[in-house]
């Protein structure tokens, strides 16, 4: 059996990130990949499928399951030890770290399960990634929502132009060791309890 | 005050998880100098394996999973300490709505007896007809599993060929009863009393019917962790042991149920986590019972981490064939679990403390004093069945479970 030939089973409810590791197997040449998205029906689908290699998300809640399967020799002819070997901790760790486990039949040679092993370790880093710079880029956004408000009660109160309305959320925010956006969301709270009909 | 002890704890979302999340928010970790960091976990597997690579230096965890983490049944297999348990009880068996109906059929009552509604579902089994009933427990390796197969099994029913046993994530057991995937599961609270009161399960018994006052949770201690920060592991101890104090009192129940309830914690109504904290459980068509016995988090020593807790985990585990008997296995058992590091850590406080680090299981009809002091009692701790299970004679009790 060459290493491309090595079955792999993802099993990942979040679908994009599933979606990457299963990219990422295919572009590194296992032609043997299978994704199940879903628990229903688990223990059949993994007798059904006969994995080498299981990946599974640190944060599934139904690990638990996923090791009761494995235990069940009925089920799993085959012993599954975790991860790559009970004593690399280095990898044991750096999967971990990036939430996710790897399941894997016992025998399995280590040379041959650990390009996955890395594989789903950098994708998932690069999945948590991507994550934050979405995060980022909407409370950005929001951010800025927020001052454009500030500006235009400022503009309105106390007849400023917008860029001395910004000039203000700015030397106040300065002054108080505090973010714009912060000092921001403080002019649009109290002007909401104080004309709570207004529209800003 | 500054805080000389960081120490970062896991937990699964259930009440048992008590007496940490106490420590942290009534103030005890701080007073013993603890910055404690609470992290939740989705499941036992994960918690294990944060524990393994140190982002956990302790954990809430299953009494039988760090046994089985020394016995390298499971890896990566991080070496663990008990050195406390986090309470007795705690856990119950609700089944969905027809199954009940048939076992009330066969004599089951209300009143949550272990022998008569283990007897009526024989009966129940006994004339079952096309797929076998399939129970839900938490884990391969917790209380729930062997507490489930001690209950069917001194009932006459064999949990491997009369049914099937699945393992299920807590929270979803109560929709797999609903949507008739499982007949039944075992679970800790708040997961029964969700059952009956939202998914329309009825409790067919419960932990402390099976076997009064048994271990359930225990503080999962990383060894090298404990090694090297012995100060700070003595000072948890003492800020947890503070804590079952606080859970023990009957009047602080109600605000330790808000307590739970917050989000980051359990994450839900503190109606739900009320009842199994008062020991009043909806049984089902309406009825409570009460169950003085339920939620332990203090009395009877509730929370020494019994050697002989350890080895009885430890004959389950052999007697369900996932691990052969040996001295050697045998040993691991026990010396997982650590009265001694118990002791030291909280002899200053002048408590009542068992002397011994083992005791005869099922020996006690009735509430007993211990200790010179007379302060401790322990007990009632029988079994249902009226077994024994006497530590210094391990090997006659699983050979006796063989033949049975």
């Amino acid at each position: 059996m060459k290493p491309n030939e090595l079955n792999v089973l993802v099993i990942d409810e979040n679908r994009i990130r599933a979606a990457i590791i299963e990219e990422g197997l295919r572009d590194a040449g296992y032609g043997q990949v299978t994704v199940i998205d879903q628990m229903h029906g688990l223990a059949r689908r993994i007798t059904e499928l006969n994995p080498d290699v299981i990946v599974i998300d640190l944060e599934n809640p139904n690990r638990d399951e996923l090791e009761s399967i494995f235990q069940l020799s009925r089920v799993i002819q085959r012993p599954i030890a975790m991860f790559v070997d009970k004593s690399d901790e280095a990898s044991i760790e750096a999967a971990v770290e990036a939430g996710v486990s790897a399941y894997i039949v016992d025998g399995l040679k280590q040379e041959r399960v650990r390009p996955i092993l890395k594989m789903a370790i950098s994708r998932f880093n690069a999945f948590s990634r991507l994550n934050r710079e979405l995060e980022e880029t909407r409370s950005e956004l929001e951010n800025r929502k927020v001052i454009d408000r500030a500006k235009g009660l400022l503009m309105r109160s106390r007849g400023l132009s917008e860029e001395e309305a910004y000039a203000l959320l700015r030397r106040t925010a300065m002054n108080q060791n505090r973010k714009i956006v912060e000092i921001a969301q403080s002019l649009v709270t109290a002007a909401s309890l104080l004309d709570p009909g207004a529209k800003e | 005050m500054t805080m000389s002890h960081a120490i970062t704890a896991g937990f699964v979302p259930l009440l048992d998880s008590a007496l940490l999340v106490v420590a942290k928010e009534k103030g005890f970790a701080a007073a013993q100098s603890i910055d404690l960091t609470l992290v939740r976990e989705r499941s036992w597997a994960s918690i294990r394996d944060r524990l393994a690579v140190r982002h956990f230096d302790v954990a809430h965890i299953l009494g039988p999973m760090p046994i089985a983490c020394n016995l390298g049944l499971s890896a990566p297999a991080p070496k663990m300490i008990v050195p406390m348990a986090l309470g007795l009880g705690g856990n119950a068996v609700t089944v969905s709505t027809a199954l009940w109906q048939a076992m009330a059929g066969e004599g089951a009552t209300d009143d949550l007896d272990a022998r008569e509604n283990g007897v009526a579902l024989r009966r129940v089994i006994a004339g079952h007809k096309g797929e076998p009933l399939r129970f839900g427990v938490v884990h391969p390796y917790s209380g729930h599993n062997y507490e489930l197969r001690y209950w069917l099994a001194a009932s006459g029913i064999d949990p491997e060929r009369d049914i099937e046993i699945v393992v299920l994530p807590p929270p979803d057991m109560g929709d797999a009863l609903a949507q008739g995937l499982i007949d039944g599961y075992c679970a800790g609270e708040p997961w029964n009393t969700f059952g009956v009161l939202k998914r329309g399960g009825h409790l067919a018994t419960v932990k402390a019917a099976i076997w009064r006052s048994s271990p359930e949770k225990v503080l999962g201690v990383n060894a090298r962790w404990a090694e090297t920060h012995p100060k700070a592991l003595a000072a948890l101890l003492v800020a947890l042991h503070a804590a079952s104090v606080w859970c023990g009192k009957l009047g602080n129940r109600e605000e330790l149920a808000h307590l739970l309830a917050q989000p980051g914690y359990v994450g839900r109504d503190a109606e739900l986590l009320l009842p199994a904290l008062n020991g009043n459980l909806p049984v089902g068509g309406g009825v409570v019972q009460n169950i003085g016995d339920f939620f332990v988090p203090n009395a009877k020593a509730a929370t020494f981490p019994w050697k002989s807790h350890a080895l009885w985990f430890y004959t389950q585990m052999v007697r369900w064939r996932q691990i052969s008997h040996t001295a050697e296995h045998q040993q691991v058992a026990a010396e997982t679990y650590r009265p001694d590091m118990y002791r030291a850590a909280l002899k200053t406080l002048g408590l009542a403390m068992p002397s011994a680090s083992s005791k005869v299981e099922g020996a006690l009809a009735v509430e007993t004093p211990v200790g010179s002091s007379g302060a401790l009692t322990l007990g009632p701790d029988g079994f249902f069945d009226g077994g024994r299970f006497d530590p210094d004679d391990v090997d006659a009790y699983i050979q006796a479970q063989r033949i049975g």
